[in-house]
C-alpha cells in the first residue's frame, strides 16, 4: 500500500492544469494511492459477472476479452438508446467551466481530469468520434478520439474517483449529473469485469447473506445481542429486539456497516433504545438478517445490480407481511431507495401508507414507495412531544452536521435531521454556507471509495469537508460532526484523524440515544461510547481510583 | 418514461416562434417601397449627394447637420461637385421632398423607421 | 493541441467562412447563391436537424426519476419545504424550469474556489462569482433582443412588439461618438452589450487556467463566428450603410418564398447574411444544442416525488435475484441455533452443523 503524505505535503495542491498541453495528449498515469485493487474473479463469479478472473490495474494487461471495444462500444450506444439523460449530456455541455472547481477530487488533487466537465469529456470524445459525423469527420479538431487501451484505463481510473455525489449537478446551467456520467461509465467497465474487490465484495456478499460485510443470519443477531448488552451497562435498561418477526407493523432496514464498526454502532443502539423506548407506546418493529443490508454497493456497479440488492427490502417486507419499511441512516441507501426503488421493484401494492402508530401521522411523502426516513419518523415525534430527552446529556458536544451528498442532493433531507440534532444538543454551528445543505461536501468516499489502498484521493476528496470542519472546530471548539450515513461515519472518522484530529463523528441517532430517557433507567454516568456524561468527569476518576 | 406529448408540444411551441415569420407573411402579398420625387425634386435632378448615398446614408447626413447646425452654428454645406447648400431640413430638404407621404414615409413605415425630425420640425403641409 | 491552436484553427474557419462570399459577391457576383440559395439550405439543415436532435433524445427514455434536489424536500407538514428547488409536482417543476431557462439559475449559484496555503494548513474559500452569470444572461438576451429587432426584416407588416424593443434598446439615443460624422440617431444597447459580453465570454475561457484546459476548437469557434456576426452587424448598422429596404425585399421574399436579390445591396450584408447562415446549420450538430437540451434535462425537469409517485421504467426487465428461501435454505441450521424464526424446520437436525457455522 502506498504511503499517504502528511497533511502539510498533501495540501501542496496546484489547481492551474499545464499551460501549453491539451488534455488529450497526457496519457492517464496510474497512481497508486488513487484506486482500489481490482474485483477479485471469484466475487465476480458468485454474482454472474462478465470476465471473472484475478486482475490487476497496476499491470499492463487487465486480462479483458479479445473483442473488448466492441463489447464497451455496443453497451455505449445501448445506453445511449435507454438512458435520456446519458445521451443529452454527452451532447449539451459547452464547457463553461462552472462545475470546474465544485469537485471535491479536483479541489483536493488538482488533478484536471477530476474537473466534472474533463471527465465527462472523457466519455465525449469516444462518443464524438463514434457516434457523431463531426467526430468522424474531424477527429481531434471536433474533440474527438477513438476508444484505445489507454483511453479505457484512464477511463476506469476517474470513474472510480467519482463519488457520485452530484455537486456539479447543482451549479450546471442544463442540470448535467456527472454521477449519471460515472454510473453509466461503471456500467461499461463491469462488461468487462473492471469492478475494483471494494465494492465487487460487498456485492457478492449482500447478494448471498443479505449484507455487505458477509454477516450472516447468527452472527447478526450476535453483534446486535452485544449491542443489548452495552445499552444495558450504561442505562440499566434491557431492550428486547426482533428478527425476521412475521406479523410485525414495520420492517427496520438500515446499514450493516452500523452494526459492525464504531461509530456506527451507537447509533445501532440508539435505534434500539429509541424502539424500546416506543414499544409500550404500541411500536411493533422487527429487524431482519436477509434484508439486513440498507446500502447498496450494487448500485456502484451497474442499474442491473442495484435493483438485484435492492429486490431483498421488498420482498422480505412482502414475506414477513409487516405494513410498511422504516430506514435508519445512510446516503446512498436513500438515493436509492427515494429515487428508484419504487421503479426497480414496485409496485409495493401489499404494503400500506406508512402511518406513525405513536402520533398518528401520516407520511405522505412516501405513500408511494412506503418506506420513511428514520429522521423524518423520529422529528414526527419530538414534535408531538412523545420524547423525554435530556440534551444536557450532550453537553460535552460541540456539534455541527454534515449533510451526506446522496440525501442531499439525491433526496432533499435537510430539516429532519437539524430538528432532531437541535432538541437531543444544546451546542449546534452550522459549518460555512458553501459547504452544507444543497451545496454539501463529499466525505470523499462514497459510491464504493472508501477503502484503504486509496487513502491519498480519499483524503485529497475529503479536504474541503474537512476544511469546513476545522473553520467551525476552530471557531466554536466544534468536537463532534453529526451525520446521517453509514459511510459518512466509517469515512469521516478516518478523514477527520487525517485533517482535524479533536473532531469526532458520530450518527444522530446516537445523540436520540444519549438523551432519550428511558422508563427505569439508572442514573447514567457515561454515554453510549463509555465517555463520562457532563459533570460525571470525576465520578469516573474516583472509580478509577 | 418518455414524455413524447410533452416534447412534441415543445417543439411545435417552439419551431412555431422560430418559424413565425413564415407564417406570419404567408398568403399577404407584400410589395417594395417605392419613393416618389416631386416633380421639382426630378427637375432638380441631384441631391445634396448621390442617390446611393441618399438612400443609405441620409440620416447620417442629416444628424451630422443638425449638430453642426444647432450646436457650431455652420450653416453652409458644400457637395462634393461644389455646390453650397443651406443647411435646413425645412429650408432645403422639404422644398423639393415636400411629399412626405410619398417619399419619406414610403420607406420609413416599410422599414419600421419613427424618425424623431418631426418632434421639432414641422411637417409639410401636403396636397392632395 | 493547445489552447493557441485550437484558437488559431476557429480563426482561421470564421476567416474563411467571411471571405467566401466576399470574394463569392465581389468577385463572382453569385448574389443568388448567398442571397437565396445559401441561407434556405441553412434554414432547412437548422430545423431537420434540431427536430432530428430533439425527437432522438426523445427516443431514450428517463427511466428514473432522478432530479437534483436543491432543497427541502416535501415531507412532514410542518416542515417548510422548498416548492421551486425540491418540487413536488408539476406546478413547482414548471416555476423550476423557468428560472432555469430564463433567469439561470444553477448558474447563478456559481462560486469561486480560492485556495490559500496558511501557517496552520490549507484555506479554503468559496467566493463570489456572479460574472459568468451576468455575461452569460447579458449574451443571451442581447441575442434575443437582437434576433426579435430583425423581426422588422422577416416581417411586413411590422407587429408591434419590434417598435416596442426599439424603442427600448435605443433609449438613450446615443450618437456613435465621438466618431462624429458616422452617426446615426440611436445606438442600440444590445449591440454593444452582446459584443462586451462575447469579448468577457472568450477572454475568461482564455484567462482562467481550468477553462483554457478544457477548451475545445468547437468553443471558440461559435465564440468567434458570433463576433464576426455582430461586428458585420455593426458595421452595417452605423459604418457601412446598405440599402435596407433592398435587404427587407431580400428577406421578405426569402419569408414568402418569392426569392428575389434586389440591385445594389452591398457586399457585407451577404457576410452578415453568411455567417448568420452558417451558424444556424451549425446549430444542430453543436453544444449549442443546449437551447433545446436544457428542457430535456431530467435532473431538473422531474418532481421531487418519487416516493409518492412510482415512475414507470419502460425497459425495465426481470433479474435474477437471491430469494429468502434460497438464503434460508443455506442457513437455516445456524438459524435455527440461534433462535431466529424459520419458515421451513429442517427434516432433521443434525449435531454437526454447529461446525459450519463457526466457518466463517
Amino acid at each position: 500500500m502506498a504511503q499517504t503524505p502528511k497533511p502539510e505535503e498533501l495540501a501542496k495542491i496546484e489547481h492551474s492544469p499545464p499551460l501549453m498541453e491539451g488534455w488529450m495528449d497526457r496519457p492517464v498515469e496510474i497512481r497508486e494511492g488513487f484506486y482500489c485493487y481490482g474485483a477479485k474473479g471469484k466475487n465476480l463469479a458468485a454474482v454472474g459477472m462478465p470476465n471473472p478472473r484475478d486482475w490487476n490495474p497496476a499491470d499492463e494487461d487487465w486480462k479483458l476479452p479479445e473483442d473488448w471495444k466492441e463489447i464497451v462500444l455496443d453497451g455505449f450506444k445501448d445506453r445511449l438508446d435507454r438512458f435520456r439523460s446519458f445521451k443529452l449530456f454527452m451532447d449539451i455541455c459547452v464547457r463553461c467551466g462552472a462545475c470546474a472547481d465544485k469537485c471535491h477530487f479536483f479541489i483536493g488533487s488538482g488533478d484536471p481530469k477530476n474537473m466534472p466537465v474533463l471527465r465527462a469529456e472523457l466519455f465525449r470524445s469516444v462518443y464524438r468520434k463514434r457516434f457523431t459525423t463531426a467526430g468522424k469527420l474531424f477527429g481531434k479538431l471536433a474533440g474527438a478520439r477513438d476508444l484505445e487501451y489507454n483511453v479505457l484505463k484512464e477511463w476506469w481510473y476517474y470513474l472510480y474517483q467519482c463519488t457520485e455525489c452530484r455537486r456539479c449537478s447543482l451549479f450546471c446551467p442544463y442540470g448535467i449529473d456527472t454521477a449519471e456520467i460515472t454510473i453509466i461509465g461503471r456500467e461499461l467497465t463491469n462488461l468487462l469485469g473492471l469492478n475494483t474487490d471494494w465494492i465487487q465484495a460487498p456485492v457478492a456478499n449482500c447478494y448471498r447473506t443479505g449484507n455487505h460485510l458477509g454477516i450472516q443470519p447468527h452472527a447478526y443477531k450476535d453483534m446486535i445481542d452485544f449491542f443489548v448488552d452495552e445499552i444495558e451497562e450504561v442505562t440499566g435498561v434491557r431492550v428486547n429486539p426482533s428478527f425476521n418477526r412475521k406479523g410485525a407493523e414495520i420492517l427496520f432496514i438500515t446499514p450493516s456497516g452500523d452494526v459492525f464498526a464504531d461509530p456506527g454502532t451507537y447509533t445501532a443502539m440508539g435505534y434500539l433504545m429509541l424502539f424500546h423506548y416506543l414499544e409500550s407506546m404500541g411500536l411493533d418493529i422487527t429487524w431482519s438478517t436477509y434484508a439486513s443490508e440498507g446500502g447498496n454497493f450494487g448500485f456502484f456497479t451497474s442499474h442491473e445490480m442495484a435493483k438485484r440488492l435492492n429486490a431483498k427490502m421488498y420482498a422480505e417486507a412482502k414475506r414477513l407481511g409487516v405494513k410498511w419499511i422504516l430506514g435508519g441512516e445512510c446516503g446512498h441507501m436513500w438515493r436509492v431507495v427515494h429515487q428508484y426503488m419504487d421503479t426497480f421493484n414496485g409496485p409495493p401494492d401489499f404494503l400500506e401508507e406508512p402511518v406513525s402508530p405513536i402520533t398518528g401521522t401520516k407520511f405522505e411523502n412516501a405513500k408511494g414507495t412506503k418506506m420513511v426516513h428514520i429522521t423524518e419518523f423520529t422529528a414526527d415525534l419530538i414534535k408531538h412531544n412523545k420524547l423525554k430527552l435530556d440534551p444536557s446529556r450532550n453537553d460535552n458536544l460541540v456539534l455541527t452536521y454534515h449533510d451526506s451528498c446522496n440525501t442531499a442532493r439525491g433526496m432533499g433531507i435537510f430539516e429532519e435531521p437539524r430538528y432532531v440534532i437541535k432538541n437531543v444538543c444544546n451546542n449546534f454551528y452550522e459549518m460555512p454556507s458553501g459547504t452544507i445543505r444543497e451545496q454539501t461536501f463529499c466525505c470523499g468516499s462514497g459510491a464504493g471509495l472508501n477503502a484503504g489502498e486509496n487513502m491519498e484521493l480519499r483524503m485529497r476528496g475529503g479536504l474541503p469537508r474537512a476544511n469546513a470542519v476545522q473553520h467551525v472546530h476552530e471557531k466554536h471548539g466544534v468536537n463532534m460532526m453529526a451525520c446521517i450515513c453509514a459511510i459518512d461515519r466509517a469515512a469521516l472518522t478516518t478523514l477527520m484523524e487525517y485533517w482535524v484530529p479533536e473532531v469526532q463523528i458520530c450518527g444522530v441517532h446516537e445523540l436520540v440515544g444519549n438523551a432519550l430517557i428511558l422508563d427505569g433507567e439508572k442514573d447514567r454516568t457515561t454515554d453510549l461510547r463509555g465517555e463520562p456524561l457532563p459533570g460525571m468527569e470525576d465520578m469516573e476518576e474516583e472509580e478509577d481510583v | 418514461m418518455y414524455d413524447g406529448g410533452k416534447i412534441i408540444v415543445g417543439l411545435i411551441i417552439g419551431l412555431g416562434l422560430l418559424l413565425s415569420p413564415f407564417l406570419y407573411n404567408a398568403g399577404k402579398a407584400t410589395k417594395a417601397p417605392e419613393p416618389q420625387l416631386t416633380p421639382k425634386a426630378k427637375e432638380a435632378k441631384v441631391c445634396v449627394a448621390n442617390t446611393n448615398f441618399m438612400t443609405t446614408k441620409h440620416m447620417q447626413l442629416l444628424d451630422r447637420w443638425r449638430d453642426e447646425v444647432v450646436r457650431e452654428g455652420k450653416r453652409y454645406y458644400k457637395s462634393p461637385e461644389g455646390k453650397v447648400y443651406y443647411k435646413s431640413l425645412q429650408v432645403t430638404c422639404l422644398r423639393c421632398h415636400s411629399n412626405k407621404t410619398k417619399f419619406c414615409d414610403e420607406c420609413h413605415n416599410y422599414m419600421g423607421v419613427e424618425p424623431f425630425c418631426w418632434e421639432c420640425h414641422i411637417a409639410p403641409k401636403e396636397k392632395e | 493541441m493547445n489552447f493557441i491552436i485550437s484558437i488559431l484553427f476557429s480563426g482561421i474557419v470564421v476567416s474563411v467562412l467571411v471571405l467566401i462570399p466576399w470574394v463569392g459577391v465581389a468577385a463572382f457576383d453569385l448574389r443568388f447563391l448567398f442571397g437565396v440559395v445559401v441561407p434556405y439550405l441553412a434554414m432547412a439543415v437548422f430545423f431537420i436537424g434540431m427536430v432530428a436532435r430533439v425527437i432522438g433524445w426523445g427516443r431514450s427514455p428517463v427511466p428514473f426519476r432522478i432530479p437534483t434536489t436543491a432543497g427541502q424536500q416535501f415531507s412532514l407538514p410542518w416542515i417548510k419545504y422548498s416548492k421551486i428547488e425540491s418540487p413536488k409536482g408539476n406546478g413547482g417543476v414548471i416555476i423550476r424550469m423557468l428560472f432555469e431557462v430564463l433567469l439561470f439559475r444553477s448558474l447563478f449559484r456559481n462560486t469561486r474556489l480560492e485556495y490559500r496555503r496558511l501557517a496552520n494548513g490549507p484555506k479554503l474559500d468559496y467566493e463570489w462569482e456572479k460574472w459568468l452569470w451576468l455575461a452569460a444572461l447579458m449574451f443571451h438576451y442581447s441575442f434575443l433582443v437582437i434576433f426579435l429587432r430583425h423581426f422588422r426584416f422577416f416581417m411586413e407588416p411590422i407587429p408591434g412588439f419590434v417598435h416596442i424593443l426599439e424603442k427600448l434598446d435605443g433609449f438613450l439615443q446615443l450618437g456613435v461618438l465621438p466618431v462624429s460624422g458616422l452617426n446615426v440617431p440611436s445606438v442600440f444597447l444590445t449591440d454593444m452589450l452582446l459584443m462586451l459580453a462575447l469579448t468577457y465570454l472568450f477572454l475568461r475561457r482564455i484567462y482562467i487556467p481550468q477553462t483554457r484546459y478544457i477548451s475545445l476548437p468547437a468553443d471558440y469557434f461559435p465564440l468567434f463566428l458570433i463576433l464576426a456576426l455582430g461586428l458585420t452587424g455593426i458595421l452595417m448598422r452605423y459604418f457601412i450603410r446598405v440599402d435596407i429596404t433592398a435587404v427587407k425585399t431580400l428577406a421578405l421574399g426569402l419569408f414568402t418564398f418569392k426569392p428575389t436579390v434586389p440591385e445594389g445591396i452591398g457586399v457585407i450584408f451577404f457576410i452578415h447574411l453568411f455567417l448568420i447562415s452558417m451558424l444556424i446549420a451549425y446549430f444542430p450538430f453543436s453544444k449549442l444544442v443546449h437551447m433545446a437540451g436544457v428542457f430535456l434535462s431530467p435532473t431538473r425537469n422531474l418532481a421531487n416525488n418519487s416516493r409518492m409517485k412510482r415512475h414507470i421504467n419502460p425497459w425495465d426487465y426481470p433479474v435474477k435475484v437471491h430469494t429468502y428461501e434460497e438464503y434460508e435454505e443455506e442457513f437455516r441450521e445456524l438459524m435455527i441455533q440461534a433462535g431466529l424464526p424459520v419458515e421451513k424446520q429442517p427434516e432433521k437436525v443434525e449435531e454437526q452443523s454447529e461446525e459450519t457455522g463457526e466457518k466463517e
